[in-house]
């Protein structure tokens, strides 16, 4: 049964992104389309309203827009979070939010990573969990998807990079819009509330009182998996029974988060008018998920043998931390796509997961390109497939070419940057973390799992996946600016220099392919790129990991 | 392209995502569906509310089917767990005292027979479900304590065992609180 409910699931995923692919492509041509006769109108009344202007952009342009619209919602966000205690829309009268957690907050729900330092139920009011927390979770997928559109259309050399405004606009009212209500309706059907009543008050069987927190819910629920968001209504997120109350949610959560991220390689054949070369994209992270599902489904099933030493039967696997609606089945799936999709919802607590089950959404983060978020982790792959490219003609003496464009010292410069700031942001303040006291002191798990605890937290955040190894008592100033600055760093500046890469490559001739060129789309690239992602992204923090979770397993088993 | 066309631009979806869309999709889910939009409340004959279908209670009366554990003893006013390490301590600690004190309350039952879910802590804290072997293994107490046929609870905990979602997704599983709530009718 088991091997059927996961099968089942990847057939219902590549059922959705092989249309959805092809959606992509067209929803963001360059050229007209008949799409443009649906939503062209709303999409026409908002540009004027705005003000904007829909012209085509060079890189530098359309950075400098990404960056400006980005400051603008976070300036209006700051301000609601630090004035929440007196605007409407705040029947349990929370008070303002004070301002490094409220800076926190912002750089969290603004660079897609969506950690919270926060409690939903207790930190913040209907209104800001409507008017932050929701309206970023649709702005910055689509910032990201604004990202990886301009991205490959440099990539496959199309006419132009596209306009920022344009591609911003459209995934609002082409994509997430859309999907979101689909989304919502069928999660109230379920049993998420959605509603603008304060906590009910029940008194239950045994006589005592009980105060039920609920809100609105489905909203949030359903744009936090569709954008790759992640940040939950409430504390525990999708393990709570109100985000996530059936297996059937739990599904329809893992579907809407993984199905716009697995969509994306195959949008990206189409532009490049090989469908083969998406495909290959598709298989390497395909086979990256493959493995390091069966290894969380494998050491969850297996149990915990402290426990099983402490008299309790492991015949049920480790159900620590876990629902008994999902079992150990829907629980590790689900583990696995969160932090493939680096969206951070959860549906059981990481923190209690087994040494290497807890491996799995830790080394999924550190590579970065398991599918990835909307948009940013197709970037990332087709970032390790140039470096491949790269390397490859580096071995047989040619100059390197990705579809018919010379990769040169330019991108490569920019590649190897954008490479390294990624373990840095990681491995350098979980050392500064894990040496002072400022950083220690949060642990709440003694021993090889402490270290784990701080490492998971700062990969969470430069992944911008916002998962976290939740027992860490991570509001304090030390742990609010540290993981606010590595999200921003973690969201910008990749997307600042691969975006110059596309603008670079998009303003080369074309050079014909002859007998000596790398062929992209055949399986011994597939090998090469796996090869290079594994070799540069894995081994840079093997050390970390072998004083983590690995010594952990050790311990205990 | 100046600031304040960035500044209008946001400020028009926020309006359009921020407000009009949860505030849509809270009216049209009030209209449609009532009852699960506020949060599958159930009632009692009287019209006071007991709790909801979705959220778990703690029960620690011998006579009622006893949950997960909870740290948070099912305040559903918030909710999170300790997030114990598998090998933190204190998780094994929590543990060997569970089992010591399931095994006085249920004298008949052998240590390998618990089923791991009952005594460990759910993700959430609010877990409402058991696994079925979960709700058995304590059928016996509650028979001696109601003063019931044992056949008839077990009968009980199959009618209110939940299948798979679309027989293939999830657990079998049973609302703790809708069998206790069962088991008070029973006559």
């Amino acid at each position: 049964m088991d091997f059927i409910q996961i099968s089942l699931f990847l057939a219902l995923l590549l059922a959705a992104a092989i249309p959805m692919g092809r959606y992509l492509e067209r929803a963001f041509a360059l050229e007209r389309t008949r799409m443009d006769k649906v939503f062209g109108g709303v999409e026409q009344a908002l540009y004027k309203v705005s003000g904007i202007r829909t012209g085509d952009m060079n890189w530098k342009q359309y950075v400098v827009a990404l960056l400006a619209s980005n400051l603008a919602m976070a300036a209006i966000c700051y301000l609601i979070l630090r004035l929440q205690g007196i605007l409407p829309g705040n029947p349990a009268g929370i008070g303002a939010m004070e301002p490094l957690l409220a800076f926190n907050t912002v750089t969290s729900f603004l660079t897609n990573t969506n950690l919270q330092h926060y409690s939903g139920e207790t930190g913040l009011s209907y209104l800001s969990q409507m008017a932050v927390i929701m309206y970023l979770m649709f702005t910055t997928p689509a910032t990201g998807i604004a990202a990886v559109m301009a991205f490959m259309r440099g990539v496959t050399g199309q006419s132009s990079l596209g306009n920022f405004y344009v591609d911003l606009v459209r995934a609002h009212t082409r994509l997430l819009i859309p999907l979101a209500v689909v989304v919502t309706l069928v999660l109230v059907s379920q049993g998420v509330p959605q509603t603008l009543e304060p906590a009910a008050t029940a008194h239950t069987l045994e006589g005592v009182e009980q105060q039920i927190a609920r809100g609105p819910v489905a909203s949030q629920v359903a744009i936090k998996h569709l954008g790759t968001n992640g940040g939950g209504f409430f504390g525990v997120n999708s393990s709570h029974p109100f985000e996530n109350p059936t297996p059937f949610t739990n599904v329809l959560e893992m579907l809407s988060m993984f199905v716009i991220p697995a969509a994306l390689p195959i949008a990206f054949g189409h532009m490049a008018k090989s469908r083969k070369q998406g495909w290959i994209l598709f298989a390497a992270m395909g086979l990256m998920f493959l493995a390091f599902l069966t290894m969380a489904y494998i050491s969850e099933t297996n149990g915990n043998p402290a426990l099983a030493k402490a008299g309790l039967s492991q015949e049920m696997g480790s159900m620590e931390g876990k629902e008994v609606r999902f079992g150990i089945v829907q629980s590790a799936l689900f583990t696995a796509v969160t932090t493939a999709a680096t969206t951070g919802t959860v549906n059981n607590m990481h923190d209690t997961l087994t040494p290497l089950g807890g491996l799995v959404p830790l080394a999924q983060m550190m590579l970065n390109c398991v599918f990835g978020g909307d948009g940013v982790g197709m970037v990332n792959i087709l970032m390790y497939a140039l470096l491949a490219v790269f390397l490859a003609g580096l071995m047989v003496g040619r100059t390197p070419e990705f579809l018919g464009r010379k990769i040169e010292a330019k991108e490569m410069k920019l590649i190897a940057l954008t490479l390294l700031v990624h373990p840095l942001i990681i491995l350098a303040p979980s050392a500064v973390a894990l040496a002072t006291g400022m950083g220690s002191t949060a642990i709440s798990n003694p021993g090889f799992h402490g270290i784990s605890q701080v490492v998971y937290e700062f990969t969470s955040s430069a992944a911008n996946n916002g998962s976290g190894f939740e027992g860490l008592g991570d509001n304090t100033p030390f742990w609010n600016i540290s993981t606010g600055l590595v999200m921003l760093f973690g969201r910008y500046i990749s997307i600042i220099t691969m975006v110059a890469v596309a603008g670079s490559l998009l303003r080369k001739t074309p050079v014909p392919v002859t007998l000596g060129t790398l062929q992209t789309d055949s399986s011994v690239f597939l090998l090469i790129l796996l090869a290079t992602v594994l070799i540069v992204g894995a081994l840079t923090f093997f050390p970390v990991v072998a004083l983590g979770p690995v010594a952990e397993w050790l311990t205990i088993r | 392209m100046s600031m304040l066309q960035n500044v209008r631009l946001s400020v028009v979806l926020l309006l359009i995502c921020g407000l009009a869309y949860p505030l849509a999709m809270t009216g049209i889910s009030k209209l449609a569906m009532p009852a699960k939009a506020s949060g599958s409340l159930i009632v009692d004959d009287k019209g006071n509310v007991i709790g909801s279908e979705l959220i778990g209670q703690a029960f620690t009366d011998p006579k009622y089917f006893a949950g997960r554990i909870s740290s948070i003893e099912y305040n559903a006013a918030s909710s999170g767990s300790n997030n114990y390490a598998p090998s933190n301590p204190a998780l094994a600690g929590r543990t060997t005292k569970d089992i010591e004190a399931f095994l006085k309350a249920n004298p008949t039952v052998k240590q390998e027979e618990i089923p791991a879910d009952l005594l460990t802590n759910s993700g959430s804290g609010l877990d409402p479900h058991i696994s079925p072997e979960a709700a058995r293994v304590q059928a016996e107490r509650i028979a001696k304590a109601r003063n019931l046929d044992q056949a008839r609870l077990n009968a009980l905990i199959d009618e209110y065992t939940e299948e798979r979602s679309l027989g293939v997704f999830g657990q079998p599983r049973v609302n703790v609180l809708k069998l206790n709530i069962a088991l008070d009718r029973m006559k």
